[in-house]
């Protein structure tokens, strides 16, 4: 699968206070409500730049931080396709592939803001056509593929009713 | 080839060779939510079909986020899990019972388990030798429907302390220090294990305030060994029998071995926004504070509350400062009442929470004004984290907050204990 869109580019650490903070589920536990106030503190007015389709792209370390979920939920609902960063933190990272929003783990120096990306997340390739350059991702962990192709934990567990994975010998 | 503590605790735990590397599929001894992120593990076990929970004697619910609710959303939540935690039998921790690494430590957690909760700072139970980490909420449903957890056995990176603290310098000061090293993503994906002769004198409190700051350099698991004070502390707690600590072997491999000597350590601060943005205090001592916040998952214990009360004794805080104190259990909450701890900080002038996370969340509880600087005790610094992106949060260790308390700006709390 092939997902095309706009770069919106971020710094290092972008943490899940950032994404969004925990203040607006006072008002509402609507995911697609609250993505309104995605990245709201770090950078007022970013919901209305989305366009459905778009990726954020950060560099090391993308949602360190709480261990809340909503924070990937709410990237989705936002109607992000992808996060591409450095790095992520390994909550976050479990948190994004049990929900089924794709990450892609690769060197994002070579784009900037509004730049028109493809992504190849089987292959694991980044092509950047407004500087024509492609960038390769590194490969997504095999228990991970399968969670993303099985459409999440959620319905892994439902598929299945347990864990199946094979012992490995020392 | 040696082992290292987690994966001597996930092997024992999945019968799986567990080097680091391997993933495993491991047995969860004690999976914990809270009413922030319980509900949506409830809204995923319910996705996942007609799922029964095997043990419910091995899940808490924990009732601290959101005390007393401040919002209907949060009562309905809450009223979520209780009617949950009904129907399977699953213990429940009410609202005023404490915050939950604080009640997993008091009541739950024990040597050689893995520990999961919906919270990144359930690493703070490492401090008693268990696995410990924090999980999502579709994680811990998972977890609560087959009993078990994936995980990548972690590569454990040593840290070792020698020496001992100066008087009027803490585990918080520690922690920050390190912090400060080893930065905010230094042990991403890494188990971290904390030992030395410095923390073998330090007692249990100190002990969970460095774990509990594990993830804030981005740990899956931050680990001590156990000796007498966790025994003590697991006697006191009603656990019978000797305790077996998990040791490392000797010829155990790490990713890396940091060692630092504390004989000279000074108090240190967080500055804003970010936790590895530390320095000596006395490089930006006389900031002003308008808020200070003694509490939190990572310095709410009795100690922490006594050493801010004897900075505090017989003085008042400066006008216009707001000094919030959330003692973190009610056990913490008893003891500092019946030892007149309470008495002392509510005389400075404390206006004293429910045991619970308070502000600490951003919802509730003493959210900062625009342009206001707070000091807290708390773990995470991080812009709008109080609930106001506005103002900037400062950490230290409770008696730098209550000498900030004191003075209205960040102030060395040395000189006030001598
Ligand atoms: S006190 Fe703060 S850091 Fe600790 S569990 Fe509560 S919200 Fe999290």
């Amino acid at each position: 699968m092939e997902l095309k869109g706009r770069a919106h580019k971020f710094g290092d650490d972008i943490n899940t206070d950032y994404i969004m903070s925990s203040r607006h589920r006072t008002q509402s536990l609507d995911y697609v409500q609250l993505a309104q106030h995605l990245m709201e503190d770090i950078r007022p007015g970013f919901y209305s730049q989305i366009q459905p389709g778009d990726f954020i792209v950060a560099g090391d370390n993308f949602g360190c931080g709480s261990s809340r979920e909503y924070a990937p939920k709410i990237v989705k609902a936002g109607q992000i396709a992808a996060v591409i960063a450095k790095s992520f933190a390994r909550i976050f990272y479990r948190n994004a592939i049990n929900l089924g929003l794709p990450l892609v783990e690769c060197d994002t120096d070579a784009i900037c803001d509004g730049d028109v990306l493809r992504v190849d997340l089987l292959k694991g390739k980044v092509f950047n056509e407004t500087r024509n350059c492609s960038i390769s991702a590194n490969p997504t962990p095999a228990f991970m593929m399968t969670l993303l192709n099985e459409g999440g934990m959620v319905n892994y567990i439902r598929k299945y009713g347990k864990f199946r994975v094979a012992k490995e010998k020392g | 080839m040696g082992y290292t503590i987690s994966e001597k605790i996930l092997a024992e735990k999945s019968g799986m060779e567990a080097k680091a590397g391997r993933l495993v599929v491991a047995d969860v001894d004690v999976i914990m939510a809270h009413d922030s992120l319980g509900p949506m593990a409830i809204d995923a076990l319910a996705e996942m079909g007609e799922i029964a929970i095997p043990r419910p004697g091995n899940i808490c619910f924990m009732t601290d986020h959101l005390v007393p609710t401040p919002a209907r959303n949060y009562a309905q939540m809450q009223k979520q899990m209780r009617e949950f935690a009904k129907k399977w039998g699953i213990r429940q921790h009410e609202a005023g019972d404490g915050i939950c690494h604080q009640l997993l430590a008091e009541k739950e957690i024990q040597p050689g388990q893995i520990v999961i909760g919906t919270d990144s700072h359930t690493c703070m139970g490492g401090a008693l030798n268990a696995f410990a980490t924090g999980v999502g909420s579709t994680d811990a449903a998972a977890a609560m429907a087959t009993g078990q957890l994936w995980l990548k056995v972690p590569e454990t990176m040593r840290v070792l302390f020698h020496g001992s603290l100066p008087s009027g310098v803490f585990a918080k000061d520690l922690v920050l220090f390190l912090a400060g090293q080893i930065t905010e993503d230094g042990a991403n994906y890494r188990a971290m294990e904390i030992a030395g002769e410095t923390i073998s004198s330090l007692s249990m409190g100190g002990r969970f305030t460095i774990c509990n700051m594990g993830v804030e350099m981005g740990a899956k698991a931050a680990i001590m060994e156990a000796d007498e004070s966790t025994q003590r502390w697991l006697s006191q707690r009603g656990v019978k029998g000797a305790v077996k600590s998990v040791k490392a072997d000797a010829d155990a491999t790490y990713s890396r071995v940091l060692e630092f000597r504390v004989d000279q350590l000074e108090p240190q601060i967080a500055k804003p926004h970010k936790v590895d943005n530390v320095v000596p205090l006395r490089e930006i001592a006389g900031t002003p504070i308008h808020e200070v916040l003694i509490g939190t998952c990572t310095n709410g214990r009795l100690e922490d509350l006594e050493v801010a009360a004897a900075i505090l004794r017989n003085k008042r805080i400066v006008p216009n400062l707001r000094l919030i104190v959330i003692p973190a259990s009610r056990s913490i909450l008893l003891e500092a009442m019946g030892k007149g701890v309470l008495q002392t900080l509510v005389e400075a002038g404390a206006e004293v929470l429910v045991p619970g996370c308070g502000p600490c969340v951003g919802v509730h509880g003493g959210i900062p004004a625009d342009g206001e600087n707070v000091l807290s005790t708390a773990n995470r610094n991080f812009k709008g984290r109080m609930g106001n992106p506005n103002a900037n949060i400062f950490l230290g260790s409770p008696a730098a907050a209550a000498a900030a308390a004191l003075e209205g700006r960040i102030a060395d709390p040395r000189k006030y204990l001598a």
